[in-house]
């Protein structure tokens, strides 16, 4: 079931969000922001790889600062395309500006159970369950590690996550709860059981990683230990900032994109200096907190408006871009959860980013909901279907079937409706009811997309991984658990 | 006279001038206005009044902050003064903040510091990325009434615990009194590791601190 992956390409939809003046404006202040004002790098290794390299550091506070030359050759070395490779190879992700993928949503620390409705702290059934519904789904094109699987040691979490993930489903794997040296390098050991070799994980990357920059203008240590030992083996690896208008940010929207690409442009040209050449991505979920809390809002305009900007950015470097969509603050699949998913979705496909993250989440990217993440998928299928736009020729015209019909009549019994009607949308969660059967059931879209979750976790099964990786894997993650 | 200073000392507060409230600080000094009242008949007046319409959600958070940084900085002026004539500033309690080891997010607890230092604390922000013994450390150093851990990641929470830990270890568990907060604190987790208190924002915080401290 679900060999299919869904992704939007070759889009008839356009949208101009910054004109190439701007752009270039955006990239000029990024390069003055890192020969100015610097970055921090607080890792040993990123510093000693920056000074060899003949930027400026200072290694009390960490802080480099690097010529824009230095900054730019760098980023000419960055693959403008590669794939993301998936256990089976069918289902692999090609990263080549001209497909949209959606990916689940990452690092939840609660979960609505499926079946009992309770809000519940997330375990490592639940990633197996979630990766088993997303191995299903068409929509879902890749996995992040949607929820923390809190009941095994922090110490070897994030393996015990990736492992749980390759055993449910086929797709690739990208995670972010990766974040220092040991994980990763027990990580690209486990990638490299797939592969069937680490020195085959360049052809078939079948991990890849996400690091948080740490905004405003920083990293986190162990992040960059972790990305420089995956760019060595060739898992492509993304930077994503989280910048967020007047807490972490400007709170302009011009100014808080400036610092946030210059987060991962710096982090970014690190990678290329140490490896040339390795697979990375541009990464972003930019937003603006809220003026009365602080709060992370994940949604709201200035958030759709950052998913289309980003895209443009990460062109002008041409490298990936994996892109924050569907992120809402709403504490029940609801209006603002629909509403935020749509458009951030919605502007984030438009500008053809090639990874969208992800589906599944409500209040913040805390809490992960099956209803949600079949209700986001539904999203994302409005969205393949718009990019499309409108097709105009002969046949879509139409005029034989006009003629045929004339004025008056109806076009239903026309063999052109029969030849095209599968192309309309048949949504799955829309109330299209008579209003009597919506007031003897008071059911709605909710109730709808959780029953098809739950039939699907019912019924699907995955191909199952080879027992011997499965089991060599778990020695891995022995190795680094703490006694 | 100083009816006239007082209100403009309020309004630095209100417009989060950190200049002009530093530069009245100091007229006050000159004309030997008793610290005390320059602080709660004028200063204070401007944070109440910023903390005010805050919560009536009136005022944004950044004029909370900047009010919060324009008292910080007219205190700190006073505070030689206050000293010299043997007097202090009464406070709520003194609270020691930090982000746990491991950790990198920022920006609630330092939110829950300016609420606090707003509410009339002193806070000793530490940063994130802390470590057990600099967070107890800095406690008995200052002879805090609270210590506050915020954790954001589930891999750092048990950091937590392992202050409480220790604090019970060391035998000064008595001493502090503990909260916790974060995206992923719950109420059974801080009742499980024995804190004191736990809150889901900086509002809530700063109401558990005053409880714990016996001002509410
Ligand atoms: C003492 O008493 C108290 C009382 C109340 C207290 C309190 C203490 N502390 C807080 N409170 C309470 O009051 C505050 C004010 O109302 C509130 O504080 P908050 O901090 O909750 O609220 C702030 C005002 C706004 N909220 C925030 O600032 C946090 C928002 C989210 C989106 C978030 C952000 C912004 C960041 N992050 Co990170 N981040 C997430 C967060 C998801 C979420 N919605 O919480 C979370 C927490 N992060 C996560 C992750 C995974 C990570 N992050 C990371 C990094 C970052 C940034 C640096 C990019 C950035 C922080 C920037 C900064 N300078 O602070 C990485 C960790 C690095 C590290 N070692 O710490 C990284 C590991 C990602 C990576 N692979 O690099 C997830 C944790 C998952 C888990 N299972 O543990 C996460 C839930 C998002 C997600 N789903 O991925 C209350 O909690």
């Amino acid at each position: 079931m679900s060999k299919n992956i869904k992704s939007i390409s070759n889009p008839k939809l356009k949208l101009e969000v910054l004109t190439t003046e701007e752009v270039q404006k955006i990239h000029d202040a990024t390069l003055w922001i890192i020969e100015n004002v610097g970055v921090r790098f607080p890792s040993k290794r990123a510093l000693e790889i920056w000074e060899a390299n003949g930027a400026a550091v200072d290694h009390e506070k960490k802080i480099v600062r690097a010529k824009p030359q230095l900054i730019e050759d760098a980023l000419k070395k960055c693959p403008p395309k590669y794939i993301l490779a998936a256990r089976d190879p069918e289902q692999d992700c090609s990263l080549d500006g001209n497909h949209v993928y959606l990916g689940t949503d990452g690092c939840g620390v609660e979960v609505i159970d499926i079946e009992t409705g309770q809000k519940r702290t997330s375990q490592l059934s639940d990633v197996r369950d979630i990766s088993r519904l997303a191995d299903a789904t068409e929509e879902v094109g890749f996995h992040w590690v949607p929820v923390s699987a809190q009941d095994v040691p922090p110490e070897a979490r994030g393996l015990h996550e990736v492992r749980a993930i390759w055993e449910n489903s086929t797709k690739h794997v990208q995670t972010e709860s990766i974040y220092n040296a040991d994980e990763a390098k027990a990580a690209i050991e486990m990638a490299a059981l797939i592969a069937g070799g680490k020195d085959k994980l360049r052809e078939r990357p079948v991990l890849s990683l996400m690091q948080c920059t740490a905004p405003p203008l920083g990293h986190d240590g162990g992040s960059l230990d972790a990305a420089l030992l995956a760019a060595e083996v060739g898992i492509p690896t993304g930077f994503m900032t989280m910048a967020a208008c007047l807490t972490t940010g400007p709170v302009t929207l011009a100014g808080n994109l400036a610092v946030g690409n210059a987060e991962v442009i710096a982090a970014t040209a690190l990678l290329q200096l140490a490896c040339p050449g390795a697979p990375v991505f541009y990464a972003a979920a930019q937003t603006a907190s809220d003026l009365r809390t602080g709060a992370y809002t994940g949604g709201g305009p200035e958030d759709f408006l950052f998913g289309a900007a980003t895209n443009v950015l990460s062109d002008f470097y041409n490298i990936p871009l994996s892109m924050g969509a569907f992120a809402t603050g709403a504490k029940d699949p609801n209006w603002q959860a629909g509403l935020e998913g749509a458009m951030s979705s919605f502007m984030a496909s438009v500008v053809m980013s090639d990874m969208l993250l992800g589906c599944g989440f409500l209040h913040g990217s805390r809490i992960w909901s099956f209803a949600e993440m079949m209700m986001d998928c539904e999203i994302f299928s409005i969205m393949h279907k718009m990019m499309k736009g409108i097709v105009v020729n002969e046949e879509t015209l139409a005029l034989d079937a006009i003629a045929a019909v004339g004025p008056g009549g109806h076009f239903l019994a026309q063999k052109h409706t029969r030849n095209h009607m599968r192309e309309i949308f048949l949504p799955e969660f829309m109330d299209r009811r008579p209003y009597s059967e919506w007031e003897s059931k008071k059911d709605d879209a909710r109730d709808w997309a959780l029953a098809k979750a739950r039939k699907k976790l019912k019924e699907h099964q995955p191909d199952l991984l080879d027992p011997k990786i499965s089991a060599e894997m778990a020695k891995i993650i022995k190795s680094v658990e703490k006694e | 006279m100083s009816e006239e200073m007082y209100k403009e000392m309020a309004q630095s507060i209100i417009d989060g001038d950190s200049d002009k409230s530093v530069e009245l600080a100091q007229k006050a000094i000159e004309i030997q206005m008793h610290p005390l009242d320059a602080i709660t008949k004028g200063f204070v007046v401007g944070v109440n009044y910023i903390g005010d319409q805050f919560g009536k959600g009136e005022a944004f958070l950044p004029e909370l902050v900047m009010a919060g940084e324009a008292m910080k900085a007219a205190v700190a002026t006073l505070d030689p003064e206050l000293r010299k004539l043997g007097e202090a500033r009464e406070i709520m309690g003194r609270v020691v903040l930090a982000t746990v080891e491991g950790d990198i997010h920022e920006i609630g607890k330092t939110l829950v510091g300016t609420m606090l230092s707003a509410s009339g604390f002193e806070v000793y922000d530490i940063g994130v990325d802390a470590p057990a013994d600099k967070i107890i450390g800095k406690a008995i150093e200052v002879d805090a009434n609270i210590i506050g851990m915020s954790a954001l990641l589930t891999t750092t929470m048990v950091r937590q615990r392992e202050v409480i830990d220790e604090l019970e270890k060391e035998g000064l568990r008595g001493k502090f009194k503990v909260i916790v907060g974060g995206a992923p604190i719950t109420r059974e987790w801080y009742e499980k590791i024995k804190a004191d208190g736990y809150s889901e924002d900086a509002i809530g915080a700063v109401k558990l601190a005053k409880e714990l401290v016996g001002k509410e």
